[in-house]
């Protein structure tokens, strides 16, 4: 029988701390889709995922009636269009991302990821098409999320793919410039992308993975400051304990709707991604547990110790709840997503070099940062090539998803709306790193001995 | 299936007599009930069991949220299995 104070536990979990699942992501496989014709190929895609997504949003919807619990949102990722397109004629990818995201609006989904091409080696002729057509298909779509590999632990950096993403990044800034420059917030340029990640905007669905799955992230930054703040005095090894705790509940939470989902839909699960991911909403914060652990400000020193901390103690805690876990999993700490981040990096107490250091020891990387509009492309793929080079060393995912604010300055803002959040212009160091960019060729794979 | 209706509010007349009446209507038969008073605020928990022939638990869902909105309560009803894999291994 379980007892009254657990019941009120759950209940006061998910109405006063905002626990939630944050999504429910259906992978779609478009490989058997690929056409010589482009037209031909968008028609086939459009078919797959209204067929296979059909009933994903009422699905979930009926079990966040059921478990009570919200399923904040519903996405879908898909093979990385370079491959599905690299048969096709066409030389503007753009159609691809028009037909994904009429697909996602026909579904109900609100985001779709995987016009997403991986080049950490090299280019084929639909990764160079896709990563030309990107800046106008994020600027002609509502949903459509992209990502583009850059390097990897195995193969090393490829140094021109990261001098080209600068560029596109600035681009797409720049054809969204009426509209907050929201192209830049739907692109993120990974190091070591995995293959199963079902958030946004780096989700799409590996060539390793099965024809559909249903893959969940989970949330719960309130959850874990609730919990910490009810012990004020407890030393650093107690309040790991405590993290663990409330890891293990969140990700059983997850681990059951995954479960029903797949079940009700009739398609395999896949993972968990066990995440704590922060929301505008005040109290979901991933920067107000830094400072609830004891800083007075997130971004002083001692946020690396305490979010490396926070990071590992929630994948131990979540991996016992799950039976697979992939993704991205660990603490996201987005800029414009988080209040508590918000608020630091106005205060100034959160600088570009702290949130790169904390990079080393957090879920993945550089995340929804506002630039100064006039950052050259060189500044953003010298920022992209330092976050690979965490990355790719220290054998872990990392990524970079920069808004460059066109003709705004440090001390504006940006005003995304919804999950996206807002933000401020954020200083760049304004020295040139064009010389190291501009020599092109590939950083090799680093030594995996030796390692110190 | 088995479900778990929670009622937490100001206590006032009837407050059990009206989800109990709204169980019944409905074939919604009541296993175990507990409820105490904290700071004149009133916390009931019931576990029900709704045969498959009963009543849509979304549907049941939605006339108990509306009993709270009514008489300002805060009225849950969730499937026991959240609780079962939040809190047991």
């Amino acid at each position: 029988m379980i007892n009254t104070r657990d019941i009120l536990e759950t209940i006061e979990m998910i109405q006063d701390e905002n626990l939630d699942i944050r999504t429910v992501t259906m992978g779609i496989s478009l490989l058997d889709c690929a056409d010589k014709d482009i037209n031909v190929a968008c028609e086939k895609i459009y078919n797959k995922i209204t067929t296979l997504a059909k009933n994903l949003v009422p699905v979930c919807q009926e079990i966040e009636k059921e478990y009570g619990i919200p399923i904040v949102n519903k996405r879908i990722s898909v093979t990385p269009i370079s491959i599905v397109g690299n048969s096709c004629e066409a030389e503007d990818f753009t159609p691809f991302a028009e037909t994904l995201d009429k697909a996602a609006k026909t579904v109900g989904v609100n985001f779709i990821g995987g016009f997403s091409a991986l080049v950490h080696k090299g280019y084929t002729s639909g990764d160079r098409r896709l990563i030309n057509s990107i800046p106008e298909a994020l600027a002609k779509t509502d949903f459509v999320c992209s990502s583009v590999n850059v390097a990897t632990t195995k193969t090393g950096i490829n140094l021109d793919a990261v001098a080209e993403m600068g560029k596109i990044v600035k681009k797409s800034a720049e054809l969204t410039a009426d509209n907050n420059c929201i192209g830049a917030a739907k692109l993120v340029v990974f190091a070591n992308a995995v293959e199963d990640n079902p958030f946004m905007a780096g989700a799409f669905l590996g060539v390793g993975e099965p024809e559909c799955v249903i893959n969940v992230g989970v949330s719960g930054p309130g959850v874990v400051r609730a919990a910490l703040k009810k012990a004020p005095n407890a030393n650093i090894t107690e309040v790991c304990d405590i993290i663990k705790k409330t890891a293990f509940k969140i990700t059983r939470m997850g681990q059951l709707v995954a479960n029903e989902a797949s079940k009700r839909l009739g398609v395999p699960f896949g993972i968990v991604d066990l995440s704590l991911a922060p929301t505008p909403a005040v109290g979901d914060s991933v920067a107000d547990i830094l400072e609830e652990i004891g800083l007075e400000k997130c971004g002083c020193p001692g946020t690396t110790a305490a979010l490396a901390m926070l990071n590992d103690a929630v994948k131990k805690g979540g991996l016992f709840a799950s039976s697979h876990v992939g993704g991205l999993s660990g603490a996201f700490i987005p800029v414009s997503e988080d209040a508590g981040m918000i608020a630091a990096a106005k205060d100034g107490s959160l600088t570009l070099e702290k949130l790169e250091a904390m990079t080393a020891v957090c879920s993945v990387g550089l995340d929804m940062i506002i630039i100064p509009g006039d950052t050259t492309p060189e500044t953003i793929s010298a920022i992209i090539a330092d976050e690979a080079s965490i990355g790719v060393i220290n054998n872990k995912t990392t990524a970079v998803r920069v808004i460059p604010a066109i003709g705004k300055d440090v001390g504006e803002e940006l005003e995304f709306g919804g999950l996206l959040g807002s933000g401020p212009v954020m200083n760049v160091n304004k020295y040139s790193p064009a010389k190291l960019i501009n020599r092109g060729g590939k950083i090799p794979a680093p030594l995996q001995s030796l390692r110190n | 299936m088995r479900a778990v209706i929670t009622v937490v509010g100001k206590d006032t007349v009837g407050i059990i007599a009206k989800v109990s009446d709204i169980c019944a209507k409905n074939d919604v038969n009541i296993l175990d009930i507990s409820q105490s008073i904290v700071n004149d605020f009133f916390c009931m928990i019931m576990v029900v069991s709704i045969p498959k022939t009963a009543i849509k638990f979304t549907e049941l869902v939605d006339i108990l949220t509306k009993l709270g909105e009514d008489e300002g309560l805060a009225i849950h009803a969730m499937h026991e299995d959240i609780f079962n894999s939040m809190h047991r291994i």
